[in-house]
């Protein structure tokens, strides 16, 4: 499928999924166009950085004796990178040079480690038949026939490193029952290998290494082929039919540890589509409200919580994390609220109620208004929510006595329509039973008492008195405080007492 | 025209309908509302504590009540719940099954719960009476791995999972109590709003869903991703939901307005999102990803004003403290690192 195509089906795809169901057997047949996101970029960088005009120059160097074909400087990579993805900082793009890298694109001719160094050091590309998106999963044969591969052939540059030796003598004994078949192949690969130009031999051979270097890492390196194990389904492969590297025919198949074979796919009944009808129905029913409105709302909140997030303003006092000092933590559970505290019970209702100092203020506010037992009443029925289920209906129905039956000692005001709601509920009490009950009475409170706290005197008083918290006072010297005392115990005892005794 | 006909002929007319409503209230983007306000400036985040211990990847951590305490789950087979100030481990518990890619934090501080391939949600009481952390119970009805899991209150728990549902049980007595199905892919996360009412839930259909605890109904659905959804979360005043996903982008949705934002994407980065946590005040998003790093971005322009590097392997969790004080990122490296 062209690019232009998938992405009009992807398109329209996304757009179907923003409504409640979509054809099942459209949609599974569908996922299996969509290929790894990191992949696709990755790949489309690497073949920009080869191309041969607007790539990186790509060349033969001589050394000593020989030549080395075909590579290229890391730094060339790392400016490339900075300039057509428009890095301006240097470690970014090694960043993103070693994630390439780490994947098995790129890789070092003389090294292992699969990272990009800003320097001379060399690289070669990887070839295509070895990219990751080819779902490769190799086994531990082809890797051993690898391994035994390298050690036919008397060149320098083909000895094993300690690691690969230690891993050879580990799946000898492995397969020590295996091992003659696996020599034979071994010995077919070479004859193969000798075939090519020695050129194209020194390329592929490289290429071989860095596609092991992938999936049989050096220890110590991170295993960039390792699957986050809740996306197994994910693979373009999912019934994880392992191919051979090197052509050899292997009859085990595994299965996603994760997933079953592919359920029954169901085909829309006449039901699904009534229920999509009413679910769309419901949607177009609700009022959106407008853009411009609701980026007021996201700014206008950020803007009054700014200085309340300890990541863009210092707090005061200081952030505990840096330094040590848990004062902050302190006065959070102290009952003297600081200037600041006091501040954010202004902002909502939510805000002050969930403070537990807030809240004692609000309910104090509220008593002397005669209309705490609102207050009490939705706290009475938060906690009930959190009740166990064996406690509900008992505690149900003691909110029911105490708030809302004839002659309730706190009785709340309700409207006719949630006390018959109420009512009804409560002959099979649950959680939920006084739901009506509390919304009604929440929007009673921030509608009326609430915008009242806020312009009381008390909640005035304690905004302005307090300007810093009491534990700063406790910070004056001793001596000072001492001096208070004596004149405290002073004025509080009788003179005549005092005088006797001395 | 037959009658299976003529209703997908109504329920196509409702989805332009819809469209066409969600069009009409873009009177402005996001992006133009904000281009006055002043840049949050570049915002740098100093690794403060590392905490060392487990044996193998991390796939979850969660941050309790308190602010201090979090607790950690393992592919060694461990919960960790670390005190994050000393760097203590307050416990370390050993969990039946190891392949755990799920824990969660009880607001009470009093339970932990985790869960993962073994398609059961098990709860552990810590402060149980001689000392000693043990299964208080394990919630099994799933057919599926247990992709993430929060607590609403000591009783109450919300399961999702890759059998693509999510769930609410009783813990007291160990049943389902709503199952909310609709999502046609694993179910990966789920975020619980402030006020407890409403959870939103992402998965691998590329939507994510806003669901009510009370009735079990899907409110909305948002879709405009293009890979699965990884990591979800609600920017702090409950109106407005943040997804990730592997297709290297974030993206804003207002409840209200029923549409996307804004999305959080650069041409550099390449790799899923993992995880992600809003700042308190909700200016700042901070978000994991594969390529082992974390990015912060500015929620309100949609730029990356700083990033946390300190792992050697993906980022696989991350949150932010309930006062805001402090980040702590999980990853396969086995380590947590607390960051602010």
């Amino acid at each position: 499928m062209t690019t232009y195509n998938l992405q009009c089906t992807k398109r329209y795809l996304i757009s179907l999924l923003s409504f409640s169901t979509v054809n099942l057997e459209l949609f599974s047949s569908a996922l299996g166009l969509f290929i790894d996101r990191r992949c696709e970029l990755i790949e489309d960088i690497i073949t920009r950085l080869q191309d041969e005009t607007e790539g990186v120059p790509v060349r033969t160097v001589k050394s000593f004796l020989s030549k080395i074909p075909s590579v290229v400087t890391g730094s060339d990579i790392v400016q490339w990178l900075m300039k057509n993805l428009n890095i301006e900082d240097p470690a970014e793009a090694i960043h993103i040079g070693s994630l390439i890298a780490a994947q098995g694109y790129v890789f070092p001719i003389s090294d292992h480690v699969l990272t990009l160094k800003d320097d001379g050091t060399f690289y070669r590309f990887q070839a295509p038949y070895f990219w990751p998106s080819n779902c490769w999963e190799p086994e531990n044969t082809d890797y051993a026939i690898y391994l035994c591969k390298r050690t036919m052939q008397n060149k320098t540059r083909l000895e094993l490193a300690d690691y690969e030796a230690e891993n050879l003598a580990r799946l000898q004994r492995a397969f020590a029952r295996k091992w003659e078949f696996i020599f034979m192949q071994a010995e077919a690969q070479v004859k193969i290998d000798r075939k090519k130009d020695k050129t194209e031999r020194k390329i592929l051979d490289s290429q071989e290494r860095a596609f092991w270097d992938v999936h049989r890492p050096v220890p110590g390196c991170v295993n960039t082929t390792e699957m986050d194990i809740r996306k197994c389904r994910r693979l373009k492969n999912p019934q994880r039919v392992k191919k051979s590297v090197y052509g050899v025919v292997d009859d085990t198949h595994t299965q996603s540890p994760v997933h079953t074979p592919s359920q029954q796919i169901n085909k829309d009944t006449r039901e699904d589509v009534e229920k999509e009808i009413l679910f769309l129905n419901t949607q177009l029913d609700r009022h959106c409200m407008k853009m411009s409105k609701v980026a007021e709302t996201l700014m206008s909140y950020t803007d009054q919580y700014l200085e309340y997030d300890p990541f863009l303003s210092v707090p005061d006092p200081s952030n505990p994390w840096i330094g040590d000092d848990v004062t902050f933590w302190e006065q959070e559970a102290c009952k003297e609220p600081c200037q600041q505290r006091v501040k954010k019970w202004g902002f909502s209702l939510d805000e002050a109620l969930k403070d537990p100092v807030g809240r004692d203020q609000f309910l104090k506010f509220l008593e002397s208004e005669f209309s705490s037992e609102n207050l009490l009443f939705w706290l009475a029925v938060q906690d009930l929510k959190c009740r166990p289920l064996q406690e509900v209906p008992a505690r149900a129905q003691e909110i029911w006595q105490e708030f809302l039956a004839e002659g309730a000692p706190n009785a709340i005001n309700l409207d006719s329509h949630s006390y018959e709601r109420t009512s009804q509920n409560l002959k099979d009490p649950g959680r939920y039973s006084f739901e009506d009950a509390q919304d009604h009475i929440y929007k009673l409170m921030k509608s009326d008492s609430y915008p009242r706290f806020q312009r009381s005197n008390a909640y005035q008083d304690l905004l302005l008195a307090r300007k810093k918290p009491e534990t700063d006072q406790g910070r004056r010297t001793s001596l000072e405080k001492f001096t208070r005392s004596v004149g405290k115990s002073l004025t509080t005892k009788r003179l005549t007492g005092l005088m006797q005794s001395s | 025209m037959g009658e299976m006909e003529k209703l997908r002929k109504e329920a196509e007319s409702l989805k332009d309908q819809i469209t066409a409503a969600r069009k009409a209230v873009q009177d402005l983007t996001l992006q133009d509302h904000t281009s006055g306000t002043s840049v949050v400036g570049r915002v740098q985040l100093k690794i403060r504590k590392t905490l060392r211990g487990h044996l193998s990847k991390i796939y979850a951590m969660h941050w309790g009540g308190d602010t201090k305490l979090c607790v950690s789950a393992s592919q060694d087979g461990k919960l960790i719940v670390w005190d994050t100030c000393t760097t203590n481990k307050v416990h370390a518990i050993p969990l039946k099954s190891s392949w755990v890619m799920t824990c969660a934090y009880a607001p009470s501080g009093n339970m932990v719960a985790c869960g993962g391939l073994d398609n059961m949600c098990s709860i552990y009481n810590l402060k149980g009476k001689d000392g000693n952390v043990k299964v208080m119970r394990e919630l099994a009805a799933h057919t599926g791995y247990l992709s993430s899991c929060r607590f609403i209150s000591d009783s109450e728990i919300i399961t999702s999972s890759g059998d693509c549902t999510c769930c609410l049980w009783d813990i007291e007595t160990g049943t389902q109590k709503t199952i909310f199905a609709g999502h046609l892919g694993d179910c990966m996360s789920l975020g619980m709003a402030p006020d407890f009412n409403t959870f939103i839930s992402g998965a691998c259909d590329f939507t994510a869903k806003l669901w009510d605890i009370r009735d079990g109904q899907c409110r909305q659905t948002f879709a405009g991703h293009e890979s699965d959804i990884n990591a979800i979360g609600f920017f702090p005043n409950g109106n407005a939901i943040i997804t990730g996903s592997d297709d290297a982008s974030l993206k804003l949705f207002d409840l209200r307005a029923d549409q996307e934002l804004m999305t959080f994407q650069d041409s550099s980065i390449m790799c899923g999102v993992t995880s992600l946590a809003p700042s308190f005040s909700g200016r700042l998003l901070l978000a994991g990803y594969d390529d082992f790093n974390c990015n912060v971005w500015d929620t309100l322009k949609a730029e990356r004003v700083g990033s946390l590097a300190g792992h050697d392997n993906r980022v696989s969790c991350m949150g932010v403290t309930g006062d805001g004080m402090a980040c702590c990122t999980g990853s396969w490296d086995s380590f947590l690192k607390i960051w602010n």
